[in-house]
């Protein structure tokens, strides 16, 4: 269900830290329903390309568009949902109330229901222990709630699969499928060769600077 | 950036350009400082007479001042470009600003010490709290606060940004500090015996001040080239322009 | 789709600041503790006659509170960076600015109320007259939100960098000097009998500017911490 107007794309989209290049140029475009793959070794910039994307760091070089106007903070409000290597949750805090600040900052997906997400994502029982104390997949678990429960169109997500059993990699895959089913478009990175997605994703290839980059 | 800025401007906005432009005015400055700074040594210290009230005391005034004046100049000169390098993100803005923070402080810790130096003779102790001196060591702070901020980051660039920030924050709060510091210092009867009072200075006794305010703005433009020229050289390291130079220098 | 609405997220983060303190209601006793044990130490440093610490009681409340304040002000972002939260606030759909403005309020509850509680015991203790006390209460509670306000912006400023804590009190300085003025103005004035309301005004007038400003200001510090 590939519309014309691509949701996000990026023209010789680069970055730069401390002047010294960390990707780019970089040229893709996401359309709704679509998954794409950010591959590239460790420093090639995903994880900044991620950021960059969520509008947590700026665009030095190149252009990034969305949904076929210049991208700006206040266009895409509400439409984007960064999962970050840090999950963003409260260790003092349950799985329950972690979520209910997530809903209560980017409001609720429709006809959500918080205790059948919690269970959905395997964390029924835990519900209400504080965070601490889960371990680093329930905790990554907890955060994934948060996919369930708020509204977005594009999912950016750096490295889902960390920290996950088998049973916790099917459900990110069982996810980003229902997602990109019902018209959303997901980016979500991997350092491996090795992808563990359904089906046959988009892959934006990340070499660092100067070899170029390519996109299927 | 807006069109209504001239060509000129933009190009001298680039690094290596400005590398070139600020090595050929630091000598000038820099003896344009040297020549005034002795005349106006020179006729503050020997021509001019003495004060009938203070004696040779007050010819500290001639360093005090002029430093005084420039504590505030560089310090707007400072907020200036922070407000440019944060609006547009020009680099040499941020360069400007941060190289500036310096040389003000040295400024003001000038005014501060001669201030301290004077007030011996005139109030028999070395500091007084003092409207304009507490003032003054406020501005200090403000001084030191922007340059630790600017070193606290790893990334020079966006350690100029958030000093910038804290500079403009910094602009707002100098004329709030002085009034509520008048404020206190009517509350508390403090000294008051002013260092520029409104008396009558004899020409002869203005003139050295005023030259010697020209030699420490030429002082200030010939140290910030020097300064701004070593920042572009690091900021700008990996980049062709300063490889050439590097070159040129390692084959005479 | 329910439409994500500034109250509710505004509620969401005062709620979880105010259950976090909660939880950890250790940390929350520490400024107290602090004040405390300042105050203490000045009779065995001065001496422990009435009419000097009578005459610097306002003044050296005024002072341990702020210190007191400067103590748990480092720490406003800090657990927020480390776990990413800040993140997620940053590309929420909401005004930054009113979320840190509810961070900030979260933070003032937590840290200052509790001093500006005992600030009539620390008072008491310096012997400080009982017909100012009201005064030194009233002064607290225009002061304290200011600084917490002031100090907010400043801790963004100082987000991205690895230890903050003698330089966020250097940049503190020259930004409280006139709260402290005014706040230790209007206790001197009312302990002499003159009136006091100019500079309590004065203070007043500071908060609502602060009001105002310092949260977008806050937005803009943390979004110039967090750029990199």
């Amino acid at each position: 269900m590939t519309t014309d107007t691509p949701l996000l794309e990026a023209r010789a989209l680069s970055f730069f830290r401390q002047d010294e290049p960390v990707f780019g140029p970089l040229d893709f475009c996401l359309h709704a329903g679509e998954v794409a793959l950010v591959e590239g070794d460790n420093g090639s910039g995903k994880t900044t390309l991620l950021r960059v994307l969520a509008g947590l760091l700026h665009v030095d070089e190149g252009e990034l568009r969305w949904r076929d106007a210049p991208w700006h903070r206040d266009a895409c409000a509400g439409e984007i949902l960064f999962l970050g290597h840090q999950l963003g949750l409260k260790a003092d805090l349950s799985a329950r109330e972690n979520l209910a600040v997530s809903i209560g900052l980017a409001g609720a997906r429709e006809g959500v229901d918080t205790a059948a997400v919690l269970s959905e994502v395997g964390l029924a029982g835990y519900e209400d222990e504080p965070v601490r104390r889960l371990s680093a997949g329930q905790k990554k678990r907890a955060a994934l709630a948060r996919l369930l429960g708020v509204p977005a169109t594009v999912w950016l997500l750096d490295e889902p699969y960390a920290n996950l059993d088998r049973g916790g990699i099917e459900l990110v895959n069982r996810l980003i499928g229902m997602h990109a089913a019902r018209g959303g478009a997901v980016m979500v990175t991997s350092h491996g060769a090795v992808s563990f997605l359904g089906g046959e994703p988009k892959r934006v290839r990340l070499h660092g600077w100067g070899d170029g980059t390519r996109h299927a | 950036m807006a069109t209504w800025i001239p060509l000129w401007v933009h190009k001298l906005g680039s690094p290596p350009i400005f590398y070139r432009f600020a090595g050929l005015v630091r000598p000038w400055a820099f003896a344009l400082a040297l020549l005034l700074g002795t005349i106006a040594l020179y006729g503050g210290l020997v021509s001019a007479p003495a004060d009938y009230q203070q004696g040779d005391a007050f010819r500290i005034i001639y360093i005090h001042v002029p430093s005084a004046w420039m504590s505030l100049f560089i310090y707007f000169v400072m907020a200036a470009a922070s407000f440019v390098a944060l609006v547009w993100r020009v680099k040499l803005a941020e360069v400007i600003a941060m190289e500036s923070a310096p040389v003000g402080a040295a400024f003001t810790a000038i005014t501060l010490a001669t201030g301290s130096l004077w007030g011996r003779p005139m109030w028999g102790t070395w500091w007084t709290w003092d409207a304009r001196l507490t003032s003054e060591l406020v501005l200090l702070f403000l001084y030191l606060g922007v340059i630790g901020l600017y070193h606290s980051f790893e990334d020079r660039r966006q350690g100029a940004r958030a000093a910038a920030f804290l500079a403009i924050i910094g602009i707002i709060n100098v004329p709030i500090v002085h009034f509520s510091v008048n404020w206190w210092n009517t509350l508390h009867q403090g000294s008051t015996i002013r260092i520029l009072g409104p008396s009558k200075m004899a020409p002869s006794m203005v003139w050295p001040l005023l030259t010697m305010m020209l030699a420490t703005k030429a002082y200030y433009v010939a140290s910030l080239m020097g300064r701004a020229r070593a920042d572009l050289l690091a900021m700008e390291s990996g980049k062709d322009w300063v490889r050439q130079i590097a070159q040129e220098g390692s084959s005479p | 789709m329910s439409a994500p609405s500034l109250s509710k997220a505004c509620g969401a983060i005062l709620r979880r600041d105010l259950t976090l303190a909660w939880r950890r209601r250790g940390d929350m006793a520490m400024p107290v503790l602090y004040a405390l044990i300042v105050i203490t130490l000045f009779p065995f440093a001065l001496g422990p006659e009435d009419t000097l610490l009578q005459r610097i009681a306002g003044g050296v409340v005024l002072v341990t509170v702020l210190l007191a304040m400067l103590l748990a002000l480092d720490a406003m972002f800090r657990s927020d960076i480390e776990d990413g939260s800040l993140e997620q606030l940053v590309v929420s759909p909401q005004p930054l600015a009113m979320l840190l403005a509810m961070k900030i309020l979260a933070h003032w509850l937590t840290t200052a109320l509790p001093l500006i509680i005992i600030s009539p015991l620390l008072g008491g203790m310096l012997h400080l007259p009982a017909s100012v006390i009201p005064v030194l209460v009233l002064a607290l509670m225009l002061a304290t939100p200011l600084l917490s306000l002031l100090g907010a912006v400043l801790v963004a400023l100082t987000a991205g960098t690895r230890r903050s804590g003698m330089l966020l009190a250097l940049m503190l300085l020259p930004l409280c000097v006139p709260v402290v003025i005014f706040a230790a103005g209007a206790v001197a004035a009312a302990q002499q009998g003159l009136p006091w309301f100019a500079p309590i005004a004065w203070l007043g007038a500071g908060l609502v500017l602060a009001l105002v400003l310092a949260p977008l200001a806050c937005a803009i510090a943390l979004r110039i911490a967090l750029d990199a």
